[in-house]
């Protein structure tokens, strides 16, 4: 089975800084698993769509100015859409009294500054069995 | 008085030999040492590398070009330095109460930051309910900057506000002047980050407007204030973004001349005098922990500023020539382990900072690396300050490094790499062709995988991240500052009861006539910003109009 991960980075809410989002996505691009980058600023909607369009196994959502407060809206909204099986992490700055709530709404894992890259890709290699076992069981589902 | 000597001394040819066989036998193999911006520090300078025979063309004296020692002849040592920390959060109530508390501890200049909401363009009533005042003041009109400023003297303190194109904080405090009765000639401040050309590269905070059409709007606000509010500094150059987002100090500080050469090249193409602009243009630079290399920045910047100024647009007024600056403390240096850690790493960058001549400082909150600054860290910041200003005698004297061997060879050597760099950005067709192309933002993100590199691979120590981790004190996490839900929600309803009771012909109208001076290129778009602001528009209302005439700003993305 191929388990090349297929990751969309990206950033919702107001916040432009993508300093973070741009090394984490280069490195995991070098790393060979398969990224999709966006702008700044993405609706949630828009992230649902891309998801479901492109087929991805994990979210990345950087937050550096509190947008990660959106993230409970996110998972909702790709529940709702029945995309249950994507993983979805964050990074950045996420103070841990948020983080408990980020991980209660159902968020794989929050990485916070001074995280290595290493560190990330693992924690994507280590989720994908779990994501497509999920996957083919849904989809064997009749 | 003569002072002793060691008659044992070895004659200078000696003992340098000496030195240098010392040197290789004790040290053993070991890795060239290389700052951010890629050049290669020595062990030890000497009179070899600079000696004072250079005083008069290099170095010279403060106040005087070619201005390294610093803009003035009395530097920190006749009027310190501004200390302007950025605050906002919540309500232009909260917003009020914490500035009061800053100027009362020492806080010299207003700072105000806009909640991100704003920054992007939108008034509270279209933004997610969740995010208002997070992380800056929910400031969507005219009253509102009334109510942010209340009393304050607006003529004695100085404002900056974070606010570039369409500039409608400044057209808030400007309708605010008119209702109290203040003269606009007498209004001071700066718009912080007007240029937009370091937010299409880098943040993209302020991004709300396509380029082009920032572009015009820029040299109409700069006219604009030079015009009827001639104390006010239209214009803010920024090359914290671009340093914050990888750019090596001299990368930020080349690209940074080199959109200011753009801006001012605009101006002279409008028919504008530049001994009347340039005095207006001011600085803005991210400072590291990279402490010799962040001094020599700034001592090269003023250098080339001076240099351009002159010879570019033939200023003659010596308030043309000078390169003034703010300084904020880099946010990207802290870390989340050991957050307290990040004081010291602050005072370090302060201290390059001032010793680097600056005239404006923010210092950074401890805890940014974990939350949006809370008023305890604001508090130690602001402290921090105090100390280095009146505890440490580091004003004592004006350009206190000057003339070290080290400290000249090196801004002779930035200044080189600097020259460098904005040659790439003259060739490409100057800066705004060059960030079209993304020329600027792929040698940014290449600096920032680099430095990520050097940290992974511990070529880079960072104290807690890669070396000497402890096992975290979770008492060391600060106290989580958000504005009040109830607060906010009183807030949105006031603002959208305000909207529905106010002439709406004379919004329309205001806004039509924004709208009609996008498409006339006489018109000055900043003064239908300002009429709007009078009229009682929004900030929504006034930056959704300008989008819709001239185009979303969507910036340019190179990975």
């Amino acid at each position: 089975m191929d388990i090349r991960p297929k990751v969309l980075i990206a950033k919702i809410g107001f916040d432009g800084h993508d300093r973070g989002s741009r090394v984490v996505a280069s490195f995991l691009r070098d790393a060979g698993m398969e990224v999709i980058y966006t702008p700044p600023w993405q609706e949630i909607p828009t992230i649902v769509k891309l998801a479901t369009e492109e087929d991805v196994d994990v979210i990345g959502i950087s937050s550096l100015a509190t947008d990660h407060l959106l993230v409970p809206a996110l998972m909702r909204a790709l529940r709702e859409a029945g995309l249950d099986t994507v993983a979805v992490i964050v990074g950045g700055i996420v103070p841990d009294a948020d983080e408990t709530a980020l991980l209660e709404s159902g968020v794989a894992r929050v990485f916070h500054p001074g995280t290595s890259l290493q560190d990330i890709a693992a924690c994507i290699h280590d989720l994908m069995p779990g994501i497509r076992a999920r996957r083919t069981t849904i989809e064997e589902t009749p | 008085m003569t002072q002793p000597v060691d008659k044992h001394r070895p004659a200078h040819e000696d003992a340098e030999a000496c030195w240098r066989r010392e040197y290789a036998e004790q040290i053993g193999p070991h890795a060239q040492v290389r700052n951010r911006s890629g050049i290669e520090v020595k062990p030890l300078y000497t009179p070899r590398d600079w000696d004072s025979a250079r005083f008069d063309a290099q170095l010279g004296y403060p106040g005087q070009p070619p201005y390294a020692r610093g803009i003035y002849p009395t530097m920190h040592r006749g009027r310190t330095w501004t200390q302007r920390q950025l605050i906002g959060l919540g309500t232009p109530v909260n917003y009020n109460a914490r500035l009061l508390d800053l100027l009362a501890q020492g806080a010299t200049a207003v700072s105000l930051i806009p909640c991100n909401s704003v920054f992007r363009g939108y008034d509270m009533d279209e933004s997610p309910f969740e995010l208002l005042g997070t992380c800056g003041v929910v400031a969507n009109h005219w009253a509102h900057m009334d109510r942010c400023l209340e009393g304050v003297d607006i003529v004695a303190t100085s404002c900056a506000l974070n606010d570039p194109s369409p500039f409608t904080l400044l057209a808030f405090l400007l309708a605010s002047a008119k209702k109290r009765g203040v003269d606009w000639g007498s209004v001071t401040g700066t718009s912080n980050q007007s240029d937009c050309i370091s937010h299409f590269v880098a943040n993209h905070m302020f991004f709300r407007i396509a380029l082009q059409g920032a572009r015009k709007l820029l040299v109409d606000h700069i006219e604009f204030c030079n015009t009827h509010v001639p104390r006010w500094n239209p214009m803010s150059v920024v090359g914290q973004h671009m340093q914050q987002a990888g750019a090596t100090p001299a990368e930020a500080m080349a690209f940074t001349l080199s959109s200011a050469i753009q801006y001012a090249d605009d101006c002279i193409a409008r028919g504008m005098d530049p001994d009347v602009f340039l005095p207006r243009f001011t600085f803005f630079f991210d400072v590291s922990i990279s402490f010799f290399e962040e001094i020599a920045k700034f001592r090269a910047g003023r250098r080339i500023w001076a240099r351009v100024a002159r010879d570019r647009w033939a200023a003659r007024d010596p308030r043309s020539w000078r390169f003034k600056f703010h300084a904020q403390t880099s946010g990207v240096d802290l870390t989340r382990q050991q957050p307290l850690n990040n004081i010291s790493r602050v005072t370090i960058q302060a201290m390059a900072g001032i010793l680097g001549g600056l005239q404006s400082l923010h210092t950074d909150s401890y805890d940014e690396a974990l939350s949006c600054p809370t008023e305890f860290g604001a508090r130690i910041a602001v402290a921090t300050q105090n100390i280095l200003r009146e505890e440490a005698h580091l004003t004592d004297v004006i350009d206190p490094v000057g003339g070290s061997h080290y400290i000249e060879t090196l801004t002779d050597q930035m200044e080189a790499e600097i020259l460098r760099l904005m040659k790439v950005v003259e060739e490409a067709g100057g800066m705004y062709e060059a960030v079209e192309q993304g020329i600027v933002q792929k040698m940014i993100g290449e600096s920032a995988r680099r430095f990520q590199r050097q940290v992974e691979t511990g070529e880079q120590t960072v104290v807690g991240v890669n070396a000497y981790q402890v096992d975290e004190d979770a008492s060391a996490q600060p106290a989580l500052a958000r504005p009040d839900p109830a607060l906010m929600r009183a807030h949105l309803e006031a603002f959208k009861a305000w909207k529905a009771a106010r002439s709406q012909a004379e919004v329309r109208s205001a806004l039509d006539a924004l709208a009609g001076s996008t498409h006339d290129a006489k018109a000055n778009i900043f003064g239908a910003v300002v009429s709007a602001a009078e009229a009682g528009c929004t900030h929504g209302e006034i930056c959704a109009t300008l989008r819709r005439e001239l185009g979303f700003g969507h910036p340019l993305l190179v990975v």
